[in-house]
């Protein structure tokens, strides 16, 4: 056993040599400037910093140390400093500009050992669970998002176009964007499935193909980055909040999950009801079971709540079901001849979520249901958004919670959430979190402005 | 560089993770038949002998080797520390050894110095298949006159890929001997990678890795065998 131990130790540092040879041979070769080392803090605000290929090598073996203080969610009583090591794999040159490279970081302790504050420590943690049951777990987005025109002086939403689902527009800047955009992508190797027009004005849609939950959510932020600096470079604006414009569709980032035992896709089963295996319903079963636990993070701004309610195609309900789209886990039809492409869509997450959180309490959700065998209720076929409230609950069905604050309270019961993102992510976001709920309630909107200071 | 002879086909891995990393061509035998139904033209170029699950069919093997009617050389033999007793008055066996377990950079070294020694073939420093042209010693791979910017998993999996052009290797085994160590992605995300490196490859070119239907994948063109 030892034996084994040592010689695989061996191996892995050289494979991570040979992994950081081909770094700065590359960077070397193509003759990059600059390279930028990307993390992410608590919130799933990409943070970054830019070096040359002087200090590529010695970033490479023995990382960057910073200050985290100033990071949202790194700050910790004692030490602040931190390292932030590049995971060489992630290395890719930027095709917006070919004398840049960017590289993915995770976040260390000043003694080696991963940083319980890094978002992709956690979400490498509960794959690693899911390693150990056998499982690999993959996702694929689709991230829905604006753009407006900018304004100098007012934060008014202005868009660029009244087109609508699927409308074929004649060289709109806002489809040029998205095809330029995409094109970025797929140079960085990130394959698009599908992009398009969306349903409100102005709204468009790219859904990433699927790959591992890990490199996935690397894909999320850097789908982001692109889109708003693509976006920037035409004095444009994009943005991925939730609910920029009352009235029309919101944002959100529906993800289809599949969980895999090597070859085969542990959701699929021939014989079952829908093709979809006991493990895929326990799956679903904890999804539902710990959705409004977990909405907190797949949902995590006060105006992530404005999407969340009825009348648009975002759920409100805990509900599953085949082709209802007003469900909260929807199943899509794997076509007939890929059952490979069994999957569950889980249809709450916005694109101005963490991913790396999200996924892994998404993950950690649908084990729990795996683990503790979980049954799932019936499929709910009624269009939920017809009904009235009090019709709804008489069936049994929960809704999610309300708003940032309903979330908070149900996060901070969680021995799930806890358990999956750590204490130290878990009571700092909880912290954080209630602070912008105080901040936002004791705010006077322009809502109530209109409406009572005439009146009353 | 003509392929070595690697004995026997289940190999210890890291073994045949150098090799392909140092791009150098062999093909696995199990059986003594084989290596002269499977020569190349030029001859073998040299012969890895791995001792470590059958001592007496690996020295067999050696023997053979060393006949008059083979003269391999050179011949490097992997063998347990604890047989290495076993070596000794037995100086014409092999060229050269390296003991388990491994030390990839060992092997690495040990294979430079012998084939510089017999001056069979410098350690390959490109791979060219049609308009690829992959560049071992600078990492840069083209197509064409166009450069593919890869991530270092591509670009392990297409050398791999281009370094046993005709072959065809389940998901399975590319995960294992590509990627080397459990991944989170699991046997899919070869398929992933597949994909994006066809991308890469550009339309014109994207079928120089072939889907083999329900095995798993093949660069180049076929090869009867």
């Amino acid at each position: 056993m030892q034996k084994a131990t040592s010689n695989n130790s061996v191996v892995s540092r050289t494979d991570k040599e040979s992994q950081i040879e081909y770094v700065l041979k590359t960077v070397e070769e193509r003759k990059v400037d600059f390279i930028q080392l990307w993390f992410s803090d608590v919130l799933g605000t990409p943070k970054s910093f830019q070096i040359t290929p002087a200090e590529l090598e010695n970033a490479l073996e023995e990382g960057m140390t910073f200050d985290g203080s100033a990071i949202d969610g790194f700050s910790r009583v004692q030490e602040s400093d931190v390292i932030a090591l590049p995971d060489p794999t992630t290395f890719s040159l930027l095709p917006t500009d070919p004398t840049m490279a960017r590289v993915f970081c995770d976040i260390y302790n000043l003694d080696l050992t991963p940083f319980e504050g890094c978002p992709r420590n956690t979400l490498r943690r509960a794959l690693d669970r899911a390693h150990t049951l056998g499982y690999s777990f993959f996702a694929a987005p689709e991230l829905e998002y604006f753009y407006f025109s900018k304004t100098e002086a007012s934060h008014e939403p202005i868009p660029l176009d009244s087109g609508s689902y699927f409308e074929l527009t004649v060289s709109d800047l806002g489809s040029q964007l998205r095809k330029r955009t995409v094109l970025a992508l797929e140079d960085m190797g990130i394959p698009v499935e599908y992009s398009q027009h969306e349903d409100a004005p102005s709204q468009h849609e790219i859904d990433l193909r699927y790959t591992d939950a890990l490199t996935m959510a690397d894909n999320v932020m850097t789908t982001r980055l692109l889109t708003k600096e693509i976006a920037a470079s035409s004095g444009i604006s994009a943005t991925f909040m939730p609910k920029p414009i009352a009235g029309v569709q919101g944002s959100g980032m529906h993800t289809h999950f599949s969980l895999f035992q090597g070859n085969k896709n542990a959701f699929y089963d021939p014989d079952a009801e829908y093709g979809l295996s006991v493990i895929a319903k326990q799956f679903i079963a904890g999804l539902l079971a710990h959705a409004s636990e977990i909405t907190a993070v797949t949902n995590q701004w006060v105006n992530s709540y404005k999407r969340l309610v009825v009348g648009y195609e975002a759920p409100v309900y805990v509900s599953w079901a085949q082709n209802n789209r007003s469900a909260l886990v929807r199943v899509p039809k794997p076509k007939t001849n890929k059952p490979d492409s069994t999957r569950i869509e889980y249809r709450a997450l916005d694109a101005a979520a963490n991913p790396y959180l999200a996924f892994a309490v998404i993950l950690g959700a649908g084990l729990l249901g795996i683990e503790r065998e979980y049954k799932l209720g019936d499929q709910t076929f009624d269009n939920l958004f017809k009904m009235t409230p009090e019709q709804v609950t008489k069936q049994g069905i929960k809704s999610l919670p309300g708003n940032l604050d309903e979330a908070i309270r149900e996060m901070d019961g969680s021995d799930l959430v806890r358990s999956v993102l750590g204490a130290h992510v878990f009571e700092w976001f909880v912290r954080n979190k209630r602070d912008e709920w105080s901040g936002y309630k004791t705010h006077v909107s322009q809502y109530e402005l209109d409406r009572y200071l005439g009146h009353l | 560089m003509e392929p070595l002879i690697v004995y026997p086909e289940s190999a210890p891995y890291h073994v045949l993770k150098t090799l392909d990393e140092g791009g150098y061509p062999y093909i696995s035998v199990n059986l003594v038949s084989k290596i002269t139904q499977l020569e190349p033209e030029e001859g073998w170029s040299g012969a890895i002998v791995c001792a470590d699950q059958n001592l007496d069919d690996a020295f067999f093997i050696c023997r053979h080797l060393r006949t008059k009617e083979h003269q391999i050389s050179p011949l490097l033999l992997v063998i347990d520390r604890p047989n290495l007793a076993k070596l000794e008055l037995r100086e014409d066996l092999c060229d050269d050894f390296v003991i388990l377990p491994l030390d990839p950079r060992e092997l690495q070294i040990r294979l430079q110095r012998l084939f510089f020694r017999t001056g069979r073939g410098l350690v390959q420093e490109v791979i060219e298949y049609g308009p690829l042209h992959v560049n071992l010693e600078t990492y840069q791979a083209s197509i064409g006159s166009r450069a593919l910017d890869l991530t270092y998993m591509e670009y392990q999996l297409l050398t791999f890929l281009a370094s046993h052009p005709g072959r065809v290797f389940d998901r399975e085994t590319l995960l294992s001997r590509v990627w080397g160590y459990e991944y989170y992605g699991g046997a899919r995300t070869v398929d992933v990678h597949v994909r994006r490196l066809r991308a890469k490859l550009g339309e014109q070119h994207e079928t120089l890795i072939e889907t083999v239907r329900s095995v798993g994948y093949r660069f180049g063109r076929h090869q009867r065998t």
